[in-house]
């Protein structure tokens, strides 16, 4: 189907319904039980999920492929913000031209960037890009004030031209992001029996773009191009021998991740109209690297696992203070609740970075192939025992 | 008139002299084997062949242009191929890819961006990879991780890649160093396939006496980085230069 085999048919189709499902699937705890601060299905954070997933999928097409580790992506994500927000204050609120401008401007900063960067290869790339997302970084906090209003993030004001939405709101109030009149905060809610599933317009619309992007990336991946990107990652050195000119590959990917950086960018003001320099500081380059191994660098899911995974426990994790550890441990005697309470605390609430961190020193020393390799070896685990359940076989390595 | 023609090629690093007014005469559709003690600027030449070194001073050029200044994935698209002393292939894939990647490379040029195209349709490459892989008897590894075949059948990957771009010359820097006497003679047999079964101009830079007995057609010795003789091997086998450039010396 649509030019797939069928196996990357059956990845994406499940990948299509898990997305549309995810406000019913990710609310498994009624909402009045004490399990439902581990619901993650609220907009908000559904919404994260798959921006996020879109950054990782793109970052995954150029450091999976090619291997060349950016540590410089967060200014596409940066520049894709201030590009949509300044659509929404000039031409309109719908989305739609915005998140466009924000893929594009972000495609030709990339273009810039890429095409230094990319001179040098291995830890001077790596260094390069962190040095101009730094620099960007910072001139959006000072120099570029103009554009990016400073330290106090781009907003929307009532004083904006907006052409082609004329005139503001009677009631004075900031316009909302839509798109074509649908308003990107609109919501359903469906209450069922303990249950509420919110079904929220902005996600479908994220959820739109990711499944295209999801699309986009398996294309890639199964394309030619992608091949020769993998072929740069394992031997370049044959590659020019072999008649291929490497650069324009690299560049090529370096543009179309920046473009999805762009596009996730763009998505995050649709979702709230708002872009700050701390958008392109390096600690979000870091996150989407962490996204990408701990889910799987180089694997079509990965990426996006990986990006669903770190949203999550930062949503959940960081809002376990020590007022829920205390009521989950009060059935026990008080000096032992204390205890096991301090215990816990650091790895919750605002220590939860020391969570992520442990996890990811263990995906990195045991599944170096991320979750999708431990998915695999699962899979493996149970086939054996299925096909002959008496004698277990030794592993072929 | 040759099909690679070098003259005059002098290189220098620093105070040392490894290339010294070098003149050589490949012709079309020959078996030509350069040869030479440890130092004789062998592989200088080789790489000033591919782009990778650049000469100081000469010419070098290849069926009628020159090949100076061009980048080596330039110069590969010339129809210069080469084989590497240790088999330079692409491990993270399979075999099959392995030698797709050349013949894409060939059909499309050095870049192509046909990143909506997918691989499982582009028949005309599949086939023509499928007949290369059965030439060399490696199609039943087809699927295999090239980081994972043996010593000798990297080598044979690698010469399929570089055949199925059809080169007009293909560059071969010691084929066989550090290879079993089998493997060796595997080798042999495999470059004399390949020498019987299509026009083919080959250049072959090689230690072992054996290899070059049995495969070249003319013999160039190269000694201090300037070419000794330049003969037929029967007469190179008794050629008193080429036994003192060998032997030092010693030997007189």
């Amino acid at each position: 189907m649509l030019g797939l085999t069928r196996k990357d048919t059956i990845l994406f189709l499940i990948v299509i319904a898990m997305v549309i499902c995810a406000p019913v699937l990710l609310n498994p705890f009624p909402s009045n039980s004490a399990l439902a601060q581990f619901n993650a299905g609220y907009p908000d954070l559904m919404q994260r999920f798959l921006i996020f997933g879109i950054f990782a999928i793109g970052f995954n097409i150029l450091f999976g492929l090619t291997g060349y580790l950016s540590f410089g992506h967060a200014a596409f994500l940066g520049a894709g913000s201030y590009a949509g927000v300044w659509m929404f204050k000039l031409l309109s609120m719908n989305v739609l031209p915005a998140i466009l401008v924000s893929i594009l401007v972000a495609g030709v900063f990339s273009v810039l960037i890429g095409f230094v960067s990319l001179r040098r290869s291995g830890i001077y790339f790596s260094i390069l890009t962190l040095a101009f997302a730094q620099m960007s970084y910072a001139l959006a906090y000072s120099v570029l004030t103009p554009i990016t209003n400073g330290e106090t993030g781009l907003q929307l004001s009532l004083n904006d031209p907006r052409i082609l939405d004329g005139v503001a709101a009677a009631d004075g109030s900031l316009p909302v992001a839509n798109f074509f009149g649908v308003e990107m905060r609109d919501s359903l809610d469906v209450a069922l029996g303990g249950w509420s599933f919110t079904f929220n317009a902005g996600y479908y619309l994220c959820a739109v773009f990711m499944i295209l992007a999801f699309y986009i990336a398996i294309r890639i991946f199964r394309s030619p191009f992608g091949m020769m990107l993998r072929a740069v990652k394992s031997n370049q050195q044959r590659m020019s021998y072999t008649g291929l000119n490497p650069r324009p590959y690299t560049l090529a990917a370096f543009v179309i991740s920046g473009m999805f950086a762009g596009l996730a960018g763009g998505l995050m003001v649709a979702m709230d109209p708002l872009a700050g320099a701390e958008r392109m500081q390096w600690t979000r380059s870091g996150e989407v690297v962490l996204m990408t191994i701990l889910g799987g660098m180089g694997t079509l899911i990965g990426p996006v696992l990986g990006a669903g995974l770190i949203k999550y426990l930062e949503n959940i994790l960081s809002k376990i203070n020590d007022n829920v550890l205390h009521q989950w441990f009060s059935f026990m005697p008080d000096g032992l609740e204390n205890v096991i309470v301090t215990l816990i605390h650091p790895f919750v609430g605002k220590g939860w970075h020391l969570t992520l961190g442990l996890m990811f020193m263990a995906v990195v020393i045991f599944l170096p192939g991320g979750l999708v390799q431990g998915g695999q070896k699962i899979a493996a685990l149970l086939r054996r025992k299925k096909a002959d359940p008496n004698t277990v076989k030794q592993p072929a390595e | 008139m040759g099909i690679l023609e070098v003259k005059n090629v002098g290189k220098r690093f620093g105070g040392l002299k490894a290339l010294d007014n070098v003149n050589l005469n490949v012709m079309e559709n020959t078996v030509h084997a350069i040869i030479g003690p440890n130092g004789a600027g062998k592989s200088t030449l080789l790489n000033c062949l591919i782009g990778k070194l650049i000469p100081d001073t000469g010419s070098v050029m290849f069926d009628g242009q020159s090949v100076l200044g061009r980048k080596p994935h330039q110069i590969n698209q010339m129809g210069i191929s080469r084989v590497f002393q240790t088999p330079e292939i692409f491990g993270d894939l399979t075999v099959f890819e392995n030698v797709m990647i050349p013949i894409f490379a060939k059909r499309d040029g050095a870049f192509r961006m046909h990143a909506i195209e997918q691989v499982t349709n582009e028949q005309d490459i599949i086939e023509a990879a499928e007949k290369m892989l059965i030439d060399v008897k490696m199609i039943d590894k087809r699927n295999e991780h090239a980081a994972s075949l043996s010593r000798g059948d990297k080598r044979r990957l690698e010469m399929a890649m570089c055949l199925s771009q059809q080169p007009k010359l293909l560059l071969l820097d010691e084929p066989t160093a550090g290879m079993a006497r089998a493997d060796t003679n595997n080798t042999i047999d495999l470059l004399k396939e390949i020498k019987a079964s299509r026009p083919i101009t080959m250049c072959i830079i090689e230690h072992d006496m054996h290899v070059v007995f049995s495969l070249a057609e003319r013999i160039t010795v190269l000694a201090q980085g300037t070419p000794l003789v330049e003969d037929t091997p029967d007469n190179i086998k008794g050629h008193p230069k080429v036994k003192e450039a060998y032997l030092g010396e010693a030997a007189h």
